[in-house]
């Protein structure tokens, strides 16, 4: 796109007075609940719901940070976060790419993102990325015939207020965690699905299409339920770096599969890890909670993690319907000083549910990371199975990968399997690669892409191909 | 084309090869054999540029470069091509993509394009048959789960489609019996060529009784001491290695 019709759309943002009286959006930082009470108030949320934040926050107020995680960072402060900011003014930001961290441009230029979505990522004023108002509007009426209610949290809570009271916090209760709670108490962004019953979502939904997702927020909340025999896949993230001005992420997400349903959630994500020293990096303590609350649902999530400074992050799945199926397929790429604690709890409450975990771990560079696993089957859950497969990969020998596999069986009729391996990337391997002409850096990135395949043949085709370019560039220059 | 001279290696220390001198030219057939422990396999590696051989003294040329300043690859892609005895399992990691992309790293190093697809799958269709491995080899992932003897073939299989200068077979016939061991001689007699050569590295005869070499020589701690022609293999398998040891500590 030329420059003049960059110049033009942007001003045309302002004609239409997109950009308004931004300095009495935006609170200073500190928590308290008047604090709560003025999201409540921006968002237009109905009483009920600031009750609902002003519970978590009050229990919040009680709680203590987790301390068990493997993962070592200075305390934060939380009195010094702003809870809610409006965009920040076009002048604030950076004007053009040429300020923008030539290294982050690099990246792009790698993952082959277009040109014009660049800037975006980057965070440069210019904001033309949703100028496909065309796209947008096809896929909003296709949704729409269908059925399927997909929109911003906000907006639901105004729109679709009941179907929220009635699943909002039953997977991820208020008090489930610190940062789950605080979470609760403050949430200000993030994306709602309704799958009516005995639909197929007519397309893989993803934020990338959601107008408004431009600005990723600080504390996400996304709730997705699918109703009897209905169909999703959800596709959150995004390949490219991002960077955020915001260091502490803590979103929640929540999935509700009712009878017969089937959610697949699918993750790509690539905060920005922070320099080589790890400085400016985001903290990523997500809590995401499947619930398979009907009878043959099912639940699967695929993940692949790469960027953040830190990740403390367990997609989880309840299985609560008979015969439901719970699965966690995921890759976990950590390099330079980067710190990940991930994995997942299966937890087996009714009758012949299974849960399938494959976990995939890369670490290198100075990075550390550690699988965390809980497999726990009920005393109901009779005829119960679960298979566990954790791998690590160690690329270098100053990186390290850590296994916790947790089991609580409390029934003897349950097959529980685990296997798990950690290897450091063979030399054997790589000399056998180079010896048949293929350099280093190829021959590592063929390595560790097969080490990966398991996982990511299950993601959708396209993130898929994403995944793997991605790997390769995080991994870059981690040999040698 | 290959020109050791006065190679000596160490391994953590120890010296393995301790003045070794070979010359191989194009056309040829050459054979290493020698008792256990003799450094045989050494030789292959530290052609090949495998980590953990440091060379103290001595001289490595391959077609007039100086292999010791070229990296694992570069060698590889000159034409050089090492052969495991024990070939690694890559998990994932199809023995179709390995190949397609050995093959276009040594086109590119020959400033070519990339094999087109077509061509690719003829080729190695045609050579997967000459090493009788059913073409569902190729979609499985390097080596695993193979047996022995599939591994051995896979081997050669790489070396038909790459078609090196210079093919060096660690211990080709370790591992195999009568049958798979004629497959895969065939398979390097096929590789003969006036314009390559083959160093073959085996503690065995019989080998040879497939692969008839043109030179074949005794390394007795860290030093030829005895080469000759394909008799001398005979003589060998005849009287072992002990009047070769003593001849040399004489």
């Amino acid at each position: 796109m030329a420059s003049e019709e960059m110049e033009q759309l942007v001003r045309r943002e302002y004609k239409q007075g997109f950009v308004t009286d931004i300095e009495s959006d935006t609170v200073p930082p500190g928590l308290d609940e008047s604090v709560i009470a003025f999201i409540s108030q921006k968002k237009e949320e109905p009483q009920w719901m600031l009750e609902w934040r002003l519970e978590a926050y009050r229990r919040w107020l009680e709680m203590t940070p987790p301390s068990w995680a493997h993962l070592e960072y200075p305390p934060i402060d939380y009195q010094a976060i702003s809870y809610y900011s409006a965009p920040k003014k076009p002048e604030d930001r950076p004007q053009s790419l040429d300020e923008v961290d030539p290294k982050l441009l690099e990246t792009y230029e790698k993952l082959g993102i277009p040109l014009h979505e660049r800037a975006a990522l980057a965070g440069v004023a210019v904001d033309a990325v949703f100028d496909s108002v065309s796209v947008t509007t096809t896929f909003k009426e296709k949704l729409h015939e269908a059925g399927v209610i997909f929109c911003s949290i906000s907006e639901a809570i105004r729109e679709y207020p009941e179907l929220v009271r009635q699943y909002l916090g039953t997977v991820v209760p208020q008090s489930d965690n610190y940062f789950a709670a605080l979470n609760s108490a403050v949430f200000t962004d993030g994306s709602f699905v309704y799958v009516p019953e005995g639909v197929t979502c007519p397309m893989e939904l993803s934020t990338y299409f959601r107008i408004n997702a431009a600005n990723t927020g600080q504390f996400e909340r996304t709730l997705i339920v699918c109703d009897k025999k209905a169909q999703v896949s959800y596709l959150e993230g995004c390949t490219a770096p991002q960077r955020d001005e915001n260091q502490l992420h803590a979103a929640v997400v929540e999935l509700v599969a009712l009878e017969d349903a089937y959610i697949k959630y699918s993750t790509v994500q690539n905060w920005y890890p922070g320099d080589e020293d790890g400085k400016g990096g985001i903290y990523n303590f997500v809590t995401k909670r499947g619930d398979c609350r009907g009878d043959r649902s099912r639940i699967s999530w695929t993940q692949v993690e790469t960027g953040s400074a830190i990740t403390w992050k367990y997609p989880s799945c309840l299985l609560r319907g008979k015969e439901s199926i719970g699965e966690f397929y995921s890759v976990a790429v950590t390099n330079g000083r980067q710190q990940a604690d991930t994995g997942t709890k299966m937890i087996h409450i009714g009758e012949n549910t299974r849960s399938t975990i494959v976990a995939k771990g890369i670490a290198a560079g100075r990075s550390d990371q550690a699988y965390r696993g809980l497999v726990k089957i009920g005393p109901r859950a009779k005829g119960a199975r679960n298979y566990t497969q954790c791998d690590s990969l160690l690329i270098g020998d100053q990186c390290g990968a850590h296994t916790f596999p947790y089991q609580e069986i409390g029934n003897s009729s349950a097959t529980v399997e685990h296997e798990a391996t950690t290897s450091k990337i063979a030399d054997d391997q790589l000399f056998y690669c180079r010896a048949r002409g293929i350099d280093e850096e190829d021959a590592v990135s063929m390595i560790v892409n097969g080490f990966c395949k398991d996982v990511f043949q299950e993601l959708p085709m396209e993130f898929a191909v994403e995944a793997e370019a991605l790997l390769n560039v995080t991994l870059e220059g981690s040999v040698g | 084309m290959l020109e050791v001279k006065d190679l000596h290696v160490s391994v953590e220390d120890k010296a393995i090869l301790k003045g070794l001198d070979l010359t191989v030219n194009a056309g040829e057939v050459h054979a290493i054999m020698g008792p256990n422990g003799a450094g045989k396999s050494t030789l292959s590696a530290v052609i090949a540029g495998k980590d953990g051989y440091e060379v103290t003294q001595g001289s490595i040329f391959f077609e007039g470069q100086d292999v010791l300043e070229m990296e694992i690859e570069e060698r590889a892609r000159a034409g050089m091509l090492l052969g495991f005895q024990y070939p690694i399992e890559i998990p994932g990691v199809k023995n179709i993509y390995l190949l397609k992309a050995a093959l276009n790293a040594a086109r590119a190093a020959r400033g070519e394009g990339e094999v087109p697809a077509p061509e690719f799958m003829k080729l190695v269709r045609e050579k997967s048959a000459e090493m009788k491995m059913d073409t569902s080899f190729l979609q499985r992932a390097v080596n695993e789960g193979f047996s022995g003897g599939e591994k051995k073939r896979n081997e050669i299989l790489q070396m038909l489609v790459l078609q090196p200068k210079l093919a060096m077979l660690d211990e080709i016939d370790s591992g195999l019996d009568i049958d798979a061991m004629k497959v895969v001689a065939q398979g390097v007699n096929s590789l003969r060529s006036a314009d390559r050569a083959i160093l073959m590295v085996t503690h065995y005869q019989r080998l040879l009784n497939h692969i008839e070499p043109d030179r074949v020589h005794v390394l007795v701690d860290g030093r030829i001491v005895k080469s000759g022609d394909k008799d001398l293999a005979l003589e060998l398998e005849a009287r072992g290695y002990d009047w070769v040891v003593e001849e040399s500590a004489a």
